[in-house]
């Protein structure tokens, strides 16, 4: 009866606290969606005008013509390097340019020839390389087919759905055309939205034949598979600032990035739909002729054009190494930056501040970062400190550099709008802030009140907001003082769909054309300024809430206001696997939950979940009462020093994993199937994931819906022929299984792959920074062939030098018959390094009879070890051999 | 020395190396304490007793022990604990884990023996400040331990002239009540007049509270009132009260309560609320309010109100005063002498106020409504100090929040004062409180010193 009450009230309470949907647009309340989506397939009436054909060394050219309104659009066609092509759609001759998205591309794509392979009156037919890779343009209706050999690997307007609105004049239009609602003007709720240039939207379906399984489009809080959008609203792409977010939902969150993944036993492919402008996404999987599965994908965007790139694979990691060499890869995090976040909304004063840093201390839990929240500013003047609450910030500073630790400050977008505020009175009287409608700056609502909104989108204003983090001019900063922009959807707590007028205008584009993008600068230029104050020295750390594809370039993300609940904490796996699906790997949720107040149980967990994701930091509203990590009871605060032990352990892991993400473009925290492509078990699991090949599995989760006393969750176990070892207790399980793990409140369900080189740290200290030259111990986890792989990778931990001056080890560890050795991956390379190999375990080993050391010297020394017969781990005491040269030991 | 601590650092190298550590004398991180555990080149046993070792693995930057005792100078275990002996200054340990990390933790430096950090010697410099500071709360201590003893004795006495009042109050009520009732009547008949006498009464007001005050000894008031001076705390200096009793124009909480029960007249009741905002509760407050006020008889209006208060203070006093017997002053009533007070800090923004065993408020300096930040509650320090901690709460509610509440964390002193304020969570506020009332028996400052100078 008790429970029953709970949960009643528990569903109640969701109802009212949840998100004001009636705040946010469905499609039918999106002008332009409502009138796409109306669309249904059928015949195009786009037909390629073949006679207009060019072909050039590096793409292709055909006019396209509507059949309705004998409209022309321009497609382009490029063969890209690394098996992908591009397809580019516009107007031939637009009214006034349509807006093509700049800055996200590293570069602009090298190509490779085409060339014809047959063509007649119906179709061209290209080659694609290779043997039997194929473009189809069939011309009467247009249609694209990616093909290879016989079969259809993807096909574009093969339903019809693509829809090209012309920019027009008001007054000038064809005849034929009739207006429909929204065109011109549309209102939601209070607020207009005028388009001067009429309706702009584009649309574009795409088939996915024997594609079941589809990812990606971050950000919703959603499953990791995509589902069937039909009869629901599409995913929604258009960054907001939504308070208080639903679960499973599609609706558009903080960040957007364009990019789908689809994935069969065969073949894993991408699309990356490169447009700024708000933008819905219908998902619809079934049966396809000839009872193949298929998946259809439609894309709608506001404005902009059409410029999709599709990332052919076949691989999982090709599609990441393709999608990288688009938009690059992950930026090499400072290494502390990776370690344990303290953040809350708000630490109140250096009194505080120093409080809670001693609390640290005296609990003997590890952090590298405390951070603050808008509260430690002078009225929401970004760049300055409330007087009476941190009257001497360089001190505070000084004391957390004392400890070797750092601090983070909020740097939001929307600047007060106050004379005596320099930040203001620069802006506006260089004309940095964005427009209205009418030319003026425009202004809206938030924290600070009424606040302009510097446009971004230039990179004159960039460069100047960069100029703003020397020391010289962000006062009380010091070298030890990053960065958190927050906010920068834009959130306009006034404006439609609390976030900015679409007719708002930056320069000559509209804020309709830019919005998702926003974000992006914002977060571009401020790493830009971290790295111009140490000139050009240091790796700079910045988080965003905001994001656009490329944002991995420029730091950390994190999943925003989510709320103490077991579901977010369970939600925070496939959102963070989504973002890393489309190359952004530094990413995070609030530990405990943002809003609301959890549970010590929740907090735990939440902190063992988190413990075991790239960005791990504890956040928590300003309403909510305080809970760091030892308000909660010895036991619960020992659980807690615990999980972040584990985390400080594995730093030297995620750091190399960090290291590869930004060289190869390769996701950090991976989805199961990413890993094991052939086992469908694996395509739908987002509860589990792999810290690159390592699972950890958080079942804190899986147990998150049955409270306190849970026995064991099931896990599953992937790789048929595969072995794991419990990271804890050594014990080894076989892949390819459903395993059911005994949980307790302490467990933490982690297994390392047999075949796998871990190196840790044990020896944890107050920060990272304290634990720079302590010694190495290594686990060489076996596989059924007894043999294992892997890597070190050491350098500063936080300048530019090792790409600078190539100041870095990077060794690989490898154990195979009886011998584990260390050799230098990077010969050209060196770093001086104080760390030693205090200890190797071997899983999975049989006991030796002697243990040697061979050191290039050409030295040889006797190791001594212990064998333990239960778990079968061979531990070598105190080999101490330094971590940077080579050297072999030999189990004889 | 010198030879010693090259030696040691030459140990320390080799050890990295070759895993032979040779260690001299008393092995750095044990305290004198622990040393006939670690006796040079003997096996030496975990003092867990889990595994023996040979003595040359102690301190050798591997952890064989468990509990960590092998490696009290190293950082090789995570549960190791490091001895600094900190001459001039207090030992102690540090977790082992903090040797060599760069970080000087204890004022003699020895933590940091081979990490590149350069540490000062501050053991002299901190082992003076301590002594000073000390021999300053010592001295605090001392007299307000002695302002306790007072405190104590006051109480006793105020505790039992409390007693007596009640039973009187008790008996002079019923009179009173019927006196109102009779009055009742003659005010009905007089309602015209009131609101105009009731301004006049206001202006007024001022000039009569002198007025009256002098006529107090001259002036034979009617039987009751006779009574309620023969009951007033006398003893306490009306001037140290009164001067209290300005800065607490609102305390008047119990009152309003109060009315509910005496039904009294929505007219009056905000004269009422007037004037007892002017006069503050104290029971002595009310006697003086009762006195002057009931001077004038003949205005009936007036006398009227006046035998209300009377009533109203009747009732008051004795819940007052039963409310007043009923809490836990403390286990000598020592904290009695807070009860009725009030005490304000000034923060940039807000003035603090703090009312012992009644309430916590905040009022915004700049205009703008004072918040209720908790009515008291409970005593509530951990178990071997219950008295060091008040808890007030139930004040108002937080948007999206708890409903407010105030910790009052009580802290020897001489003075009676709140010292500082803060909210260290959304409506949780903190309050540091000194009061001679907490101070324990002092030590004698020798064996204080001593106790901290040792080594």
């Amino acid at each position: 009866m008790c429970l029953y009450l709970v949960l009643v009230l528990s569903v109640f309470l969701s109802i009212i606290q949840a998100v004001d949907r009636s705040n946010f647009k469905t499609c039918d309340q999106s002008a332009f969606c409502s009138r796409q989506r109306a669309m249904k397939p059928g015949q195009s009436s786009y037909r390629a005008l073949l006679e207009t054909l060019e072909l050039s060394d590096s793409h292709l050219t055909v006019q396209l013509l509507n059949n309705n309104n004998k409209v022309l659009l321009l497609l382009e066609l490029y063969r890209l390097q690394g098996n992908m092509t591009r397809v580019k759609i516009n107007e031939l001759k637009p009214v006034k340019p349509r807006y093509e998205v700049p800055d996200v591309l590293i570069t602009d794509p090298p190509t490779e020839l085409m060339s014809v392979v047959a063509q007649d009156e119906h179709r061209v037919v290209l080659s694609l390389g290779g043997e039997d890779w194929r473009l189809i343009l069939s011309a009467q209706p247009f249609r694209l087919d990616i093909m290879e050999g016989p079969q259809v690997l993807l096909s574009l307007n093969s339903r019809g759905l693509l829809a090209f609105e012309q920019l027009r004049i008001q007054g000038e239009e064809a005849e034929e055309e009739v207006d429909q609602p929204g065109m011109w003007e549309e209102t939601f709720k209070t607020h207009a939205d005028t388009k001067p240039n009429g309706p702009s939207s584009i649309s574009l379906d795409f088939s996915l034949p024997g594609v079941e399984h589809v990812y990606g489009i971050p950000e919703h809080a959603d499953g990791l598979r995509l589902k069937n959008t039909d009869g629901g609203d599409p995913y929604r792409l258009y960054n907001l600032d939504v308070f208080q977010y639903e679960l499973f939902n599609p609706m558009a969150l903080y960040g957007a990035v364009p990019v789908l993944l689809s994935h069969n036993t065969h073949r894993t492919m991408g699309l990356f739909w490169l447009n700024a402008a708000e933008t819905w996404v219908d998902v619809s999987s079934g049966q396809g002729s000839s009872e193949v599965p298929q998946t259809d994908v439609r894309w709608i965007s506001e404005s902009g054009i059409i410029d999709v790139f599709i990332m052919l694979g076949p691989r999982p990691n090709d599609v990441f190494t393709q999608y990288a060499s688009l938009t690059g890869t992950q930026a090499f995090p400072p290494l502390s930056s990776l370690a344990y976040h303290q953040c809350r909304w708000n630490y109140n004063d250096q009194e505080d501040v120093s409080a809670v840093d001693q609390g640290f201390d005296e609990h003997d839990i590890p952090y590298d970062f405390i951070w603050l929240d808008i509260e430690h500013t002078d009225g929401k003047r970004y760049f300055t400190w409330d007087n009476n609450k941190f009257p001497q910030p360089k001190d505070m500073l000084q004391g957390l550099l004392d400890k070797r630790r750092k601090m983070v400050t909020i740097v939001d977008p929307h600047i007060k709008v106050d004379s005596s505020y320099k930040i203001h009175t620069e802006i506006r009287s260089r004309g940095y802030y964005i427009k209205n409608k009418d030319g003026g700056d425009y202004e809206g609502w938030c924290w600070p009140g009424n606040a302009g909104y510097p446009d971004f989108t230039n990179p004159e204003m960039r460069k100047w907001w960069a100029s703003m983090f020397a020391y010289g001019q962000y006062e009380g900063s010091m070298e030890n003082l990053y960065t958190w922009n927050d906010m920068n959807e834009p959130s306009v707590f006034n404006g439609p769909e609390v976030t900015m007028h679409k007719d708002a205008l930056h320069g000559p584009w509209e804020h309709r054309d830019v919005h998702n993008l926003y974000g992006f600068y914002v977060q571009m230029a401020t790493a830009e300024g971290q790295i111009q104050r140490s000139g050009g020295l240091e790796r700079p750390f910045v988080l965003t809430r905001a994001f656009f594809a490329g944002s991995q370039r420029y730091g950390a993300v994190w999943t925003g206001d989510n709320a103490a609940e077991w579901g977010h904490l369970k939600m925070s796996i496939p959102m963070c696997l989504s973002l890393g699906l489309v190359g952004i790997s530094f990413c995070g949720a609030d530990v405990g939950g943002f809003f609301k107040t959890p549970s010590a149980e929740l907090l735990v967990r939440w902190y063992q979940a988190g413990a075991y994701q790239p960005f791990f930091r504890a956040h928590a509203h300003l309403d909510t009462p305080r809970r760091e990590p030892w308000l909660f009871g010895p036991d619960n605060t020992a659980l807690i020093r615990e999980a972040v032990r584990q985390r400080y352990t594995l730093l030297p892991y995620w750091y190399l994993q960090f290291y590869h993400a930004q060289r190869t473009g390769q996701p950090v925290m991976r989805p199961l199937w990413v890993e094991y492509p052939e086992d469908i078990a694996t395509f739908s699991i987002d509860d589990e994931f792999l810290i690159a090949l390592q699972p950890g599995e958080d079942d804190a989760l899986a147990q998150t819906n049955s409270p306190p006393v849970s026995s064991g969750v099931t896990a599953y176990l992937p790789g048929n022929g595969e072995v794991w070892y419990d990271v804890h207790t050594f014990q080894r399980h076989d892949g390819a299984q459903n395993l059911s793990i005994p949980v307790t409140m302490s467990s933490i369900p982690v297994f390392q792959r047999g075949g796998s080189i871990i190196c840790r740290k044990n020896r944890v200290r107050r920060s990272s920074s304290c634990m720079e030259n302590d010694p190495y111990t290594l686990y060489v986890a076996l596989d059924s062939q007894g043999n294992a792989e892997g890597e070190l990778y050491i350098d500063d931990g936080h300048t530019f030098k090792h790409e600078t001056d190539k100041q870095f080890i990077h060794r690989r560890l490898s154990f195979t018959a009886n011998s584990l050795s260390s050799s230098d991956l990077s010969p050209d390379s060196q770093f001086p390094s104080a760390s030693w190999v205090e200890q190797v375990n071997i899983l999975g080993a049989q006991k030796p009879d002697a243990v040697t050391l061979t050191t290039t010297d050409g030295g040889e020394s006797s190791v001594e070890f212990a064998f333990d017969p239960d778990t079968a781990v061979l531990t070598l005491r105190k080999p101490g051999m330094n971590a940077g040269v080579n050297w072999t030991l030999h189990l004889r | 020395m010198s030879c010693a601590l090259l030696l040691l650092l030459m140990s320390w190298a080799l050890a990295m190396r070759t895993g032979a550590a040779v260690e001299i004398q008393r092995p750095r991180g044990v305290p004198l304490s622990s040393e006939q555990f670690y006796e040079e080149n003997k096996p030496f046993t975990c003092l867990d007793g889990f595994s023996t070792i040979s003595f040359d693995r102690v301190n050798d930057d591997y952890c064989d022990c468990r509990d960590g005792s092998d490696e009290p100078g190293t950082a090789a275990c995570p549960n190791g604990s490091f001895h600094c002996t900190n001459a001039g200054f207090r030992p102690a340990f540090i977790p082992s884990s903090r040797i060599n990390d760069g970080i000087c933790d204890c004022c003699d430096t020895t933590d940091e023996y081979n990490s590149g950090a350069t540490c000062q010697n501050t053991c002299r410099e901190m082992g003076r400040k301590e002594r000073e500071s000390l021999q300053i709360m010592a001295e605090i201590t001392k007299e307000g331990f002695m302002l306790k003893q007072q405190l104590i004795h006051e109480a006793k006495r105020g505790q039992e002239d409390k007693q007596g009042k009640l039973t009187e109050l008790q008996g002079s009520k019923k009179d009173l009540e019927e006196k109102v009732e009779a009055l009742r009547t003659v005010k009905e008949t007089a309602e015209d007049p009131e609101k105009e006498a009731k301004e006049r009464h206001l202006k007024a007001w001022g000039e009569q509270k002198e007025l009256i005050r002098m006529e107090k000894d001259k002036t034979r008031m009617a039987e009751a009132f006779l009574e309620l001076d023969d009951d007033a705390d006398g003893y306490v200096s009306v001037a140290e009260l009164q001067s209290h009793l300005e800065l607490d124009p609102d305390s008047d909480g119990s009152l309003t309560e109060t009315e509910t029960q005496v039904r009294c007249l929505p007219s009056q009741e905000n004269n009422f609320y007037h004037t007892s905002k002017l006069q503050g509760c104290s029971p002595f407050g009310e006697i003086r309010r009762f006195e002057s006020k009931i001077g004038d008889l003949h205005d009936s209006c007036r006398s009227n109100e006046k035998v209300w208060a009377g009533g109203l203070w009747m009732t008051t006093g004795c819940m007052n005063l039963e409310k007043e017997i009923g809490f836990d002053f403390g286990p000598s009533a020592e904290f009695a002498y807070l009860y009725s007070q009030c005490y304000e800090l000034s923060t940039s923004e807000y003035i603090y106020r703090l009312c012992p065993f009644n309430r916590v408020s905040q009022k915004p300096k700049f205009g703008g409504s004072e918040t209720n930040l908790g009515l008291w509650g409970q005593w509530a320090g951990p178990e071997d100090s219950l008295y060091s901690v008040m808890k007030y709460d139930h004040g108002q509610g937080c948007w999206q929040g708890p409903n407010r509440s105030t910790t009052v964390k009580l802290t020897c002193g001489k003075e009676t004062v709140v010292t500082s304020t803060s909210e260290p969570s959304r409506c949780e506020y903190l309050m540091e409180f000194t009061t001679p009332a907490v101070c324990q028996e002092p030590a004698s400052l020798d064996e204080v010193l001593q106790g901290h100078t040792e080594l």
